[in-house]
């Protein structure tokens, strides 16, 4: 007994580890991307351009990840990139998930009219393709961060909704809601008190796999050009790049490809690790 | 006299006009240890919730009166009837399983409802929870307090649920099958504990079960259910001597000898069943064509 629960948490201990210290990384790269950058991300130097990776030949020392056709640092485009990505992972998939998540909670736990009408919403919300969806939604907003947040949320809050209604359907019919019931509590009481806490797990979950998606979605925003303007350096931006240039240097396209790959993962692997946490039955 | 808890033509239906309870009567006065018997799906659980305010949404109550205290709890809005109920009545749920709340301690989900609910003070709350765990005979208190309900058998969190029922001193405590989810040598337990605390407490008690062996233990009368209609209504001993309904008779012989591996068992025939059936269905029209 005691073996086996040590083993579940060597286990997540791990995915925690890498998971988390990639984030962890990206996020002080975020505040210290002006110290550790060895270039400025938006300076041009032509004489530079397509320099490749310091273990290839032809590289020049300060460009570790080479440079691109601009003679733009690689490296320190993605370091910048970062603040977008996380910026919007946090921002964009936090409010989602209360919109979602509350809204799913009401219509799990009241039922009635209140999931009539919130489910319905929920379906006709659906049924839009969600990328166009959310590039009818910049037009009309115009570009810029703040768009990209909404058009995140707007898009988004349906997962949550669907996913914490029927956990909290699930939890509402347990025996402890109805003893709670009959010993007096009121609704809104048992909600907040009795199944929220067991719903959470499920919500933390749904929000790091969100924050992930949130990633690509601004990187899938951005590669169409529908993000902040390209004096930013953001990783779609830079796929979207490194992609004319593809055959002449790989590593414009590459080096972000796998930073998004990572950071996706990472979310995906962390929202598995905390779930255990959170657990209690696994904790 | 007014009964202490008298139900009155009870009726409850599905939502697509199915019926599940059949106007049902009962009468139970205070200190009575009544068992509720009757087979899967006959409504008996549903009488116990429909006393508690907790019927499934899917369900309506077509007429009828629940009297608690002189009071038809029908009548009362959701916030009176949960103040009645909280302060005056209790639960001791099916499962054990799922009745107590994953994510909160033990000692906690105890005291919560006494502080939260009904406004005691942290200390007599804790003070109050470590005597009734006492009274359960739960070894080890402060370590049950300080668990989960997962860390703990089966066996164990049904004493805490029954303590819990009791924690507030309820005047009425439903029992809804609480042995059905236990192996039997803890049913057995569980069955005596629960019989020892409504004699120390005076509590009434309404014990709704499938298992005859279990009423004639601890209940002083009883009323058997089929199809959600009472069709037997008297005491124990009566019960046990002479059941005057033929389904009941039935019961009785359906019901396995354990003393006796040889004995072949006898399921309630056909017969009977249809001819309560029908007996059912007749009521079933006078009740729709007087409305």
């Amino acid at each position: 007994m005691v073996d086996s629960s040590r083993n579940i948490n060597r286990k997540i201990g791990l995915r925690m580890w890498l998971s988390g210290g990639w984030l962890l990384f990206l996020f002080l790269a975020t505040l210290f991307a002006p110290i550790i950058s060895p270039h400025d991300p938006l300076a041009q130097d032509l004489f530079a351009s397509r320099l490749p990776p310091i273990w290839m030949d032809g590289y020049e020392s300060t460009y570790y990840l080479g440079s691109d056709s601009l003679g733009r640092d690689v490296l320190s485009r993605i370091l910048y990139g970062a603040r977008i990505a996380l910026l919007v992972a946090l921002i964009a998939s936090t409010a989602t998930c209360i919109i979602g998540a509350t809204l799913g909670v009401l219509a799990g736990y009241f039922g009635g009219w209140v999931d009539l009408v919130i489910s319905r919403l929920v379906d006709i919300w659906m049924a839009f393709p969600p990328v166009l969806f959310a590039i009818l939604l910049i037009a009309v907003l115009g570009t810029g961060l703040t768009s990209i947040i909404i058009a995140i949320i707007v898009i988004d809050w349906t997962r949550f909704c669907r996913v914490i209604r029927a956990e909290t359907m699930s939890q509402s019919a347990m025996d402890y809601v109805a003893s709670a019931q009959a010993a007096g509590r009121a609704r809104f009481g048992i909600m907040v008190k009795e199944i929220f806490p067991n719903v959470l797990p499920t919500i933390v979950v749904l929000l790091t796999l969100e924050m992930g998606i949130a990633v690509i979605v601004e990187a899938i925003l951005s590669f169409v050009n529908l993000s902040i303007s390209t004096d930013f350096p953001t990783w779609g931006g830079m796929i979207s790049e490194g992609r004319t240039s593809v055959h002449q240097a790989w590593w414009v396209i590459v080096f972000p490809l796998i930073t998004l790959f990572l950071t996706v993962l990472s979310f995906s692997q962390l929202g598995e690790g905390l779930k255990d946490r959170f657990d209690p039955v696994l904790r | 006299m007014t009964a202490f808890l008298s139900i009155r033509n009870l009726s409850i239906s599905l939502q697509n006009g199915e019926r599940i309870l059949r106007s049902v009567n009962m009468d139970l006065a205070r200190g009575d240890v009544r068992g509720l018997v009757g087979e899967s799906g006959a409504g008996k659980s549903m009488i116990g919730k429909a006393i508690l305010g907790i019927l499934p949404r899917a369900l309506k109550i077509d007429e009828g009166e629940i009297l608690f205290q002189g009071k038809n709890l029908l009548n009362l809005n959701p916030r009176e009837l949960r103040k009645e109920i909280g302060a005056n009545a209790a639960l001791i749920p099916q499962d054990p399983l799922t009745a107590l709340n994953p994510s909160h301690r033990i000692g906690r989900q105890i005291t919560n409802r006494l502080i939260d609910i009904l406004g005691w003070s942290k200390s007599d709350a804790v003070k109050r929870t470590y005597d009734l765990l006492d009274e359960v005979r739960i070894p080890d208190p402060k370590r049950v307090i300080n668990s989960f309900p997962h860390e703990l058998s089966g066996g164990m969190r049904q004493r805490i649920l029954i303590a819990s029922a009791f924690a507030a001193e309820p005047k009425l405590i439903i029992a809804d099958e609480p042995t059905t989810a236990l192996d039997v040598t803890v049913q057995k337990q569980i069955v005596s504990l629960i019989g020892e605390m409504q004699s120390r407490h005076g509590t009434t008690l309404l014990f709704v079960t499938h298992d005859l062996g279990v009423v004639s233990k601890v209940c002083q009368s009883l009323s058997v259910l089929f199809l959600g209609k009472v069709i037997e209504d008297t005491s124990v001993s009566l019960f046990f001597d002479n059941p005057s309904h033929p389904y009941s008779r039935a019961l009785l012989t359906a019901t396995p000898k354990y003393t006796d591996p040889n004995s072949d068992l006898i399921p309630v025939s056909e017969k009977i069943l249809n001819s309560v059936k029908e007996e059912v269905l007749r009521l079933d029209r006078e009740w729709s064509n007087g409305r």
